[in-house]
């Protein structure tokens, strides 16, 4: 009883210590974004701020520089949304359906499809990134949000794809061939049974893509123009474009304001994320 | 005009053949029972002739329109399957409606559907619930309901009653078979339980890897089994089938059956058959009777046979199954409940010599 005891103490000392090590980042972050420069400067890294200060987020937001233009983080913040929220809709959608049929719709080569899709997955994004520019350039969508959509809805179908199809291939098919009977259609099919069922993997399928999408760096750098820079870029730009003095309560309150979106996503959501990667288990 | 016809009906997969040269008629109002055992292409038939399955070769007829190439919604059947493939997320009356909806019947049509179906079934209680809150047997009602209401020419059970426990099935096979009386309905019926074809077919399919077997009324199929496959399938205890001797004998047939110690069974069959020196017997359990009270039966005179050492006495209420071994088979015999009959002792019994079949032990063909 006291071993069990003791065990049980050692481990949550254990955990507490983990927890503590992964949140000390955020920590940090948080206390110095509503510091003023004067504080950073004389107080200690781990002190909580003296003075609660607000103007950090808000120059981050509004008026801090990203290379010459220094509108803060707002505009590219759009840019971010009007990204991702499109390439998170259309891969999700391009995804069921690609499942659907690859689960419910046996056809000749159909291994061989899937095969090639979930190869997609596996490739690095530098190997894609000049084909992809001249393949933008064809389309005439060069450093445009949507070429940006275009490149994530490409990237995400593989995954959106496995997904789907791996969550569909546990519902029997004997609902296919009894809807067949009853006189449905492909369509029909899939609006009046398969996706009132979806609804825990749509929300994998949903956080994995957006957090894909808004955290990406590579492609927001490449494919982007002066106009359609996404977040990711723009917080790249203000830290490095900083003259003089570091604003590190700046930078800070930046970084927090990019990430938000993804960690409102997991909050929300993160508990039909868990239950929709083990719903292969459970019946529908 | 045969309800559904089915001329010479090929299926493979690749190389694999299914079913070979599948000839079926059946005509308004007919139950036909598929059963055999499991991969013996019973399923794959059924759904040949729902459409779900392209077929290699030949023809299928559905009310004497050929639906060969047709799609299944076009076919004018209901089908019930083994899992009652309900749609989860629809409620009990969606489900039933479903295939109305899809067809654009209108509201008021589908609305008196429901209810004349929802009666007949007793299910209208369960209408707003969803299929997860069913249980077994309830599923199993509402899977036929969707059937019901769509009033098509032909209905397809696929083993519609293995998933259930096994009083339910009773029940619900009393329930069908009284609905296939009531509707006057077609139907084709998938199983492999060989009691549940007895009891509800007008005529009975036994398939085998791929092929038709026999085709006939359960009566047929219990007494004249076409050959030792189906007499082993039909019928529980299964028909016992013995090895005997033939001796041709005047104008009868002399029988010999090795008893294992002493002399052979010798028995005479009255009629002159033309036999193959070695055959396999067949006999029902039922048809072996205890050879001290004959007298209650009709003909005591079609009666013959000896003493036998009984190894196993099982009683199982209603009767008592004595099993005994001939011809290096065991050998049972449905007896009277309160038949003296003892393990380890010797018994007379008496085959019912009009009852037996004959069977070639080289391809097991019936041979009378």
């Amino acid at each position: 009883m006291t071993t069990n005891t003791l065990l049980r103490w050692g481990l949550y000392a254990v955990l507490i210590l983990f927890a503590a090590f992964y949140l000390m980042p955020l920590f940090v972050m948080l206390t110095t974004s509503l510091k003023s420069l004067e504080e950073i400067r004389t107080g200690g890294l781990l002190s909580l701020p003296r003075e609660i200060t607000f103007a950090p987020w808000a120059e981050a937001w509004s008026t801090a520089c990203a290379g010459t233009q220094c509108e803060g983080l707002r505009p590219f913040f759009w840019n971010s949304v009007l990204m991702a929220v499109p390439a998170v809709a259309i891969s999700t959608v391009v995804g069921a359906l690609n499942g659907y049929v690859f689960a419910q719709w046996q056809f000749r080569g159909a291994n061989l499809f899937f095969a090639a899709i979930l190869f997609g997955c596996f490739i690095p994004f530098q190997v894609v990134l000049l084909p992809m520019a001249q393949a933008l350039g064809f389309l005439g969508l060069a450093g445009s949000i949507p070429g940006l959509i275009f490149v994530h809805v490409i990237y995400g179908i593989g995954f959106t794809t496995l997904f789907f199809r791996n969550y569909y291939v546990t519902i029997p098919q004997e609902l296919v061939r009894a809807a067949k009977v009853d006189g449905a259609g492909f369509f029909r099919i899939f609006f009046a049974i398969f996706l009132p069922l979806s609804l825990p993997i749509i929300t994998v399928s949903v956080i994995w893509q957006f957090t894909q999408i808004w955290n990406d760096f590579l492609f927001g750098v490449s494919f982007s123009g002066p106009g359609s820079q996404p977040v990711t870029v723009a917080l790249n730009n203000i830290v490095n474009s900083t003259t003089g003095v570091k604003a590190y309560n700046v930078d800070m309150a930046a970084a927090i304001i990019a990430a938000l979106p993804t960690l409102l996503v997991y909050v929300v959501a993160g508990k039909y994320f868990i239950r929709g990667l083990t719903a292969g288990s459970v019946k529908g | 005009m045969p309800i559904l016809e089915i001329d010479h009906l090929q299926k493979a997969y690749g190389e694999t053949h299914i079913l070979h040269d599948i000839n079926i008629s059946i005509e308004e109002g007919d139950f036909l029972v598929l059963v055999g055992p499991s991969g013996c292409g019973k399923s794959t038939l059924l759904n040949c002739i729902a459409g779900l399955e392209p077929t290699t070769g030949g023809k299928i007829s559905i009310a004497g329109r050929d639906v060969t190439g047709v799609s299944p919604k076009d076919r004018d059947i209901a089908m019930v399957f083994q899992s009652y493939a309900l749609y989860p997320t629809m409620s009990v009356a969606k489900n039933i409606t479903f295939g109305m909806k899809v067809r654009g019947v209108d509201k008021a049509t589908q609305e008196a559907k429901l209810a004349e179906v929802s009666r007949q079934l007793q299910i209208e209680q369960l209408l707003n619930r969803k299929p997860g809150q069913l249980s077994g047997g309830q599923r199993q009602r509402v899977a036929m309901g969707r059937a019901l209401v769509r009033d098509p020419r032909l209905f397809l059970f696929d083993e519609p009653l293995s998933n259930l426990d096994a009083k339910l099935r009773v029940s619900m096979r009393t329930e069908i078979k009284k609905l296939h009386q009531d509707l006057n309905a077609s139907i084709v019926y998938v199983t492999h339980d060989q009691i549940e074809a007895m009891t509800l077919a007008t005529k009975i399919v036994v398939m085998k890897g791929g092929v038709i077997q026999q085709i006939g009324t359960p009566a047929e199929i219990y007494n004249r089994p076409a050959n030792m496959f189906v007499a082993d399938f039909m019928g529980s205890p299964a028909m016992n089938l013995i090895p005997a001797r033939v001796r041709a004998e005047g104008g009868a047939t002399r029988i010999e059956i090795d008893r294992g110690q002493g002399d052979p069974l010798v028995f005479t069959d009255p009629v002159a058959r033309d036999l193959p020196a070695e055959i396999v017997l067949g006999v029902r359990p039922e048809d072996i009777h205890e050879a001290t009270g004959t007298a209650h039966l009709p003909d005591a005179a079609r009666q013959s046979g000896g003493e036998v050492m009984i190894d196993v006495v099982e009683p199982a209420g209603a009767d008592t199954f004595a099993v005994t071994h001939l011809g290096g088979k065991p050998v049972t015999a449905r007896l009277r409940a309160e038949s003296a009959v003892r393990p380890k002792q010797m018994f007379p019994l008496a085959f019912d010599l009009s009852k037996l079949s004959y069977f070639s032990p080289k391809d097991g063909q019936r041979l009378n």
